[in-house]
């Protein structure tokens, strides 16, 4: 039995290969610290994402909850005071402000439940405000500014760094 | 006891059978979930919050094309008949239906109703905008919800986010907040056993299934209630084609399962259908179950002109207004009929007397 390359006290029973630099290097883990590093340890079919994902916003540091949602455990939502426990146990969300609140975390739900994120329908124009852009990648725009970035993040985040290039130049393209 | 004589059409238009495809399909019922900007959603709401959506969405309401002749009902002042009697009508969700008027300061739900369009209020979201048509009609449905839809953000602010869309209460109708359901009635695939094959291909092409009174409700009678699955990332339009388009599959294929059942079995299939006719027009008590049953084959008997003379307008009827709640407030009560069955059955009767004297 191998002991776990992290912690050292448990049976290792994940071991992740990974290339970096042409570097290959190989890590034993046992379940819990593999769950802490955010690797995935099961294939998902999310055949169920909300119940699945409710649940999982339960173990604190789940790997399937994603985003972040466990460090936004305890946070609440200025708006309304709701708390992703109280998503967890009603399944419905406070106000509209808990979708920035909790972007993170509902951005990777929406994700599997949906399979996108990105909303391709009617674009809404709220009484008295200017024409919204029909193109959310239009020049100049608020929102499609702050999209790019939160792509951005995520890209870096990810390390995906071609992607990162790609939308760092949009950006700049934008500014 | 409410009148909803009131409502134009008692919301019940789509019963005449005028739509395309009304042989098979039913009816087809399109909603939008909207929900005010900077207002708490239906489980963190007070009431004041309540009130003001209600306010909001009734002014708006008003000023928009459906307003004018429409009626309003606040579901606090409606006892539980009366909820249940819009609820078997399809005007109003079971959740509305079954809420006691019990939270504090009011619930501020309401349906707004102009024929069997409308939008009920304070809901799972604050608003839900809805219609329903004769058969197979999504895309002269979904104009119509658009122009309301149209009418009333135009005064009422609604939630919106650049990238998620319309916000809701439930992240799974994010996006569009649309949800298109079509009542199918598939009793060919049922009794030729390929039904459990095609439900299984629906939900691999990323549609859903249910009875035939929405979320959790078992299927009775061979009807289910196909809806799309998903909301977020498709436009309205891509996410009516794709039912549509799906739909139309599944009725061809009903219709060569029918095709089979009339070449290989007609004799077990017309004894099956007048079978199904002569229990409705003679039996002397019914239950809800055993009379949609019926009424399933009797419409597959009447849809491959095995029997004559019974419309699809009256089987749509009957099976509005067997229902509990409309049973309890339209026929006379008989006496020692607890289950209303000896009142159900004399209302199949009389309806399809009446339709064997037309044909007469």
């Amino acid at each position: 039995m191998s002991l776990c390359d992290n912690c050292g006290e448990r049976e290792a029973v994940i071991h992740l290969t990974q290339i970096v630099d042409n570097t290959v290097t190989t890590l034993h883990l046992c379940e819990a610290c593999a769950a802490e590093k955010g690797v995935d340890t099961v294939a998902q079919v999310a055949k169920y994402p909300l119940g699945d994902f409710l649940a999982s916003l339960g173990e604190g540091a789940a790997p399937g909850a994603g985003g972040g949602a466990a460090a936004l455990a305890g946070a609440a939502c200025p708006q309304c005071g709701a708390t992703l426990l109280d998503f967890r146990q009603t399944g419905r969300l406070g106000c509209a402000a808990c979708y920035v609140t909790f972007e993170g975390p509902l951005r990777d739900l929406l994700r599997r439940v949906h399979g996108n994120t990105q909303h391709r329908g009617e674009r809404y124009r709220a009484p008295g405000a200017a024409e919204a852009p029909a193109d959310p990648g239009a020049a100049g725009s608020a929102p499609a500014l702050g999209a790019l970035k939160d792509q951005l993040r995520r890209a870096v985040e990810t390390e995906d760094f071609e992607e990162a290039a790609r939308l760092r130049d949009a950006i700049r393209g934008l500014e | 006891m409410i009148d909803l004589s009131l409502v134009p059409d008692g919301g019940l238009s789509w019963l005449d059978g005028s739509g395309p495809q009304a042989h098979i399909v039913l009816s087809t019922r399109i909603r939008l979930a909207r929900n005010v900007d900077r207002v708490a959603f239906a489980t963190r709401s007070g009431a004041g919050d309540r009130a003001r959506v209600l306010a909001l969405v009734d002014a708006a309401w008003r000023e928009s094309p459906l307003g004018r002749g429409s009626v309003r009902f606040l579901l606090d002042e409606l006892d539980s008949a009366d909820r249940l009697l819009l609820h078997e009508r399809h005007l109003i969700s079971r959740e509305l239906a079954e809420a006691p008027a019990a939270r504090e300061g009011g619930s501020g739900a309401a349906v707004l109703l102009s024929g069997s369009t409308g939008v009920m209020v304070n809901e799972e979201d604050h608003l839900r905008l809805q219609t329903l048509r004769s058969g197979l009609a999504l895309p002269q449905a979904y104009a119509e919800l658009e122009q309301l839809d149209a009418a009333l953000g135009g005064g009422v602010p609604f939630a919106f986010h650049p990238e998620f869309g319309y916000l809701t209460a439930c992240p799974t109708n994010a996006g569009t907040g649309l949800r298109a359901s079509v009542l199918i009635h598939l009793p060919g695939l049922v009794l030729t056993k390929e039904i459990a094959k095609v439900l299984q291909g629906l939900t691999q092409v990323g549609l859903t299934f249910r009875g035939l009174y929405g979320e959790g409700s078992e299927v009775v009678g061979n009807f289910f209630q196909l809806s799309n699955q998903t909301t977020l990332g498709k436009s309205e339009e891509e996410l009516l084609d794709h039912l549509g388009k799906i739909v139309r599959q599944v009725v061809a294929y009903e219709e060569q399962a029918r095709q089979v059942l009339l070449r290989d079995a007609p004799t077990i299939l017309a004894d099956k259908v007048w079978r199904a006719y002569g229990l409705l027009r003679y039996a002397r008590s019914l239950t809800f179950e055993e009379t949609m049953n019926l009424l399933s084959g009797v419409r597959l008997g009447a849809g491959l002109n095995l029997i004559a003379g019974v419309s699809v307008y009256t089987l749509n009827k009957l099976l509005i207004f067997t229902q509990p709640a409309h049973l309890a407030a339209f026929e006379p009560p008989v006496p020692g009929d607890t289950e209303a069955g000896a009142a159900r059955a004399a209302y199949v009767r009389r309806l399809l007397d009446e339709e064997a004297a037309r044909g007469a």
